[in-house]
């Protein structure tokens, strides 16, 4: 048996000050790295949730997103006459030519202009999307200048809310419905009807076609069969996958921005962790010469001393790790790089980034730890015990 | 019987600068078992550093020591820890008790070291504790005691594995005179009673008129007077 770990952690305790401050110093580099990947988890996941499996989504060959994509109209209507597409409870295809535009409205609050995504939309735009809810109002009338907004758009801009009017275009756009579209991309959107809008903004093309499929196993059949045709210069990608592939960029922009600024706050955190564990092996000098003496071996002492700033970065991440849990109910909108639009997402704790956190702070203290630890077993017996 | 302690031709030096300062020259000695003695002289004459050498907490240049027929200066490094935490009890002048552990815990350290379960430890530092007679100070941290209990709890530390030898460097240098007697009289009664083999470094000649035999240092040399306490 070593040096019980009893003797590691009232270490601790009887210097809580230094300890304390030196955990906090862990904390608020843990907080910061929990932050940045609950961000990024978000993000990913508000994305991934805003498309199903079943649909499909048809670009451009080669554009990234809607906002950089045209599809003419007789692309789309050779699209339009595939046979593996649903049929919906109207009779009509589960199909939508839809068209994306983007427009700045100002903030109720603090007036600033913000990028908001319109989305023109088809008669089964919404069927497509049975995760939409419309919560106040009703939907748009196809042919008139009428929208939809989500909750928070309608929440934040002006103009924006149910009964009152945008003006974009050179025309007036009356709001006549409010829609919840839960933790997806869609939440970000205002909706109205695609032929007025591409009058409006002199677009000849669509941006994407939407359609479900009778039998989503038939999604590579058809990809085949749209990516090989001549007619067509277009591709197909699953609309859950489409949403993914946008928020990889931004996700991996975030874990990279967030683990380098960990790693530049985590040396000075190391730092403090070891100036403390220094100072901890040169006041218990006589100590360690004393449970030498006794019989215990360097690797105890090692292992003591190691277990310490253990303690020390396991307590530090569990602090920063508890802070950050907070985060969960603060929602934040940025802009979505790939159609420079606003997206609103909320920070998301998983099971990963608990872990990822708690063996950061571990590596933080074993890091800051190791060398004092090293010192203190490699001292001489005689001499360390003459420091009385 | 032989001598439980057999120190031959022992020598040591430490280091200054570039320059070796012999410490102890062709030391020899003999310890028989059930012995009190007290290695006296002046300081800086080797008292520590041969105290340290029996105990096995620093090597020597050249010479033999012998503890209990087991060459202690053929053994690695960990077959000594292992070692002095089965046949030394170590005794220091300023206790060396560790501050974040109770009394209780401080003595039960070494039993750490040994198989026994949690329940044997228990006995043991129970009985260790009863023998220094602060049975019901088990549960005070050494800052909570007052010198010569914190030396009593050391004592206790010391006995508690019944190892072969004591060695006590100055054991009572930091203490008042009455706590001094206290601590000198129970290290009489182990002797007695309990026939420990105990080796007291001092230079308090009240302390060395405790023991049975008193040995001098001087300069590196062990003289070849012996003081026999009538007792
Ligand atoms: N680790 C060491 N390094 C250098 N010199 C030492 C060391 N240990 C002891 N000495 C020297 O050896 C001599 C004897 O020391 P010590 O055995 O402690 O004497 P005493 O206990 O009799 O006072 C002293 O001059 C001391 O300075
Ligand atoms: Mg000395």
């Amino acid at each position: 048996m070593g040096v019980p770990l009893s003797y590691s952690f009232r270490n601790l305790w009887t210097r809580r000050l230094t300890t304390i401050l030196t955990a906090l110093g862990m904390a608020l580099v843990v907080f910061v790295f929990s932050a940045m990947l609950m961000l990024a988890e978000g993000l990913q996941k508000t994305l991934v949730e805003t498309g199903s499996s079943d649909n499909v989504v048809i670009i451009r060959k080669g554009s990234a997103t809607e906002v950089q994509s045209g599809v003419d109209r007789y692309q789309a209507s050779v699209v339009e006459t595939l046979p593996e597409i649903a049929i919906g409870k109207d009779g009509n295809p589960l199909l939508a030519k839809e068209s994306v535009v983007i427009i700045s409205l100002q903030r109720r609050v603090t007036k600033q202009e913000n990028y908001i995504t319109i989305r023109g939309i088809g008669k089964s735009s919404l069927a497509l999307r049975p995760q939409i809810k419309l919560v106040e109002g009703r939907p748009p009338r196809l042919g008139t200048s009428e929208l939809i907004t989500a909750r928070s758009v309608a929440e934040r801009f002006e103009g924006s809310g149910l009964g009152e009017t945008l003006r974009f275009g050179l025309r007036e756009w009356k709001v006549v419905g409010v829609f919840d579209a839960g933790n997806t991309g869609f939440n970000s959107e205002v909706w109205g009807d695609a032929e007025q809008l591409m009058q409006t903004f002199r677009r000849n093309a669509y941006s994407s076609v939407i359609f479900k499929l009778r039998d989503p196993n038939q999604f590579d059949a058809v990809k085949r069969l749209i990516e090989n045709d001549p007619r067509l210069t277009l591709e197909a990608k699953r609309e859950n996958r489409y949403y993914a592939e946008q928020s990889e960029m931004m996700a991996t922009f975030l874990r990279i921005l967030g683990t380098s600024l960990t790693i530049i706050f985590s040396i000075g955190a190391i730092i403090g962790a070891m100036i403390t564990m220094y100072a901890a092996v040169s006041t218990r000098t006589a100590e360690i010469g004393t449970l030498r003496a006794l019989g215990f071996k360097r690797l105890s002492i090692l292992t003591a001393f190691l277990l310490e700033a253990l303690l020390l970065g396991g307590m530090g991440g569990c602090t920063g790790l508890f802070f950050a849990s907070f985060l969960r109910f603060l929602s934040v909108s940025t802009m979505n790089f790939q159609t420079f639009s606003e997206l609103a997402f909320d920070f998301r704790l998983s099971f990963d980034i608990v872990w990822k956190a708690l063996a950061f702070s571990l590596m933080m203290g074993f890091v800051g730890g190791v060398w004092p630890a090293v010192r203190a077993a490699r001292m001489n017996i005689v001499e360390s015990l003459r420091a009385t | 019987m032989p001598p439980i302690v057999e120190i031959i031709n022992v020598s040591k030096s430490y280091r200054r600068g570039n320059q070796m300062i012999p410490v102890l020259i062709d030391i020899n000695l003999d310890i028989e078992e059930g012995e009190f003695l007290a290695l006296m002289g002046p300081s800086g004459s080797g008292k520590s550093t041969l105290l340290n050498l029996i105990a096995a907490l620093d090597h020597v240049d050249s010479g033999t020591i012998r503890v209990g027929g087991v060459d202690i200066t053929a053994l690695s490094e960990n077959e000594l820890a292992q070692w002095r935490a089965v046949n030394v009890g170590f005794i220091f002048q300023f206790y060396n008790l560790i501050p974040v552990l109770t009394a209780f815990e401080n003595v039960e350290l070494p039993l750490l070291l040994t198989g026994l379960s949690r329940k044997e430890r228990e006995e043991h530092v129970a009985m260790a504790l009863r023998i220094v007679n602060l049975e019901e100070r088990m549960d005070h941290y050494p800052a909570q005691l007052s010198g010569g209990e914190q030396q009593r709890v050391a004592i206790a530390r010391a006995i508690v594995t019944d190892p072969a030898i004591l060695v006590a460097d100055e054991p009572t240098g930091d203490l008042d005179r009455i706590a001094a007697r206290e601590i000198l009289d129970l290290m009489d009664r182990l002797n007695r009673e309990s026939h420990k083999t105990i080796i007291m470094v001092t230079h308090d000649p009240k302390a060395a008129e405790r023991a049975r035999i008193i040995r001098h240092l001087d300069k590196g040399f062990l003289n070849n007077v012996y003081s026999q306490n009538p007792h």
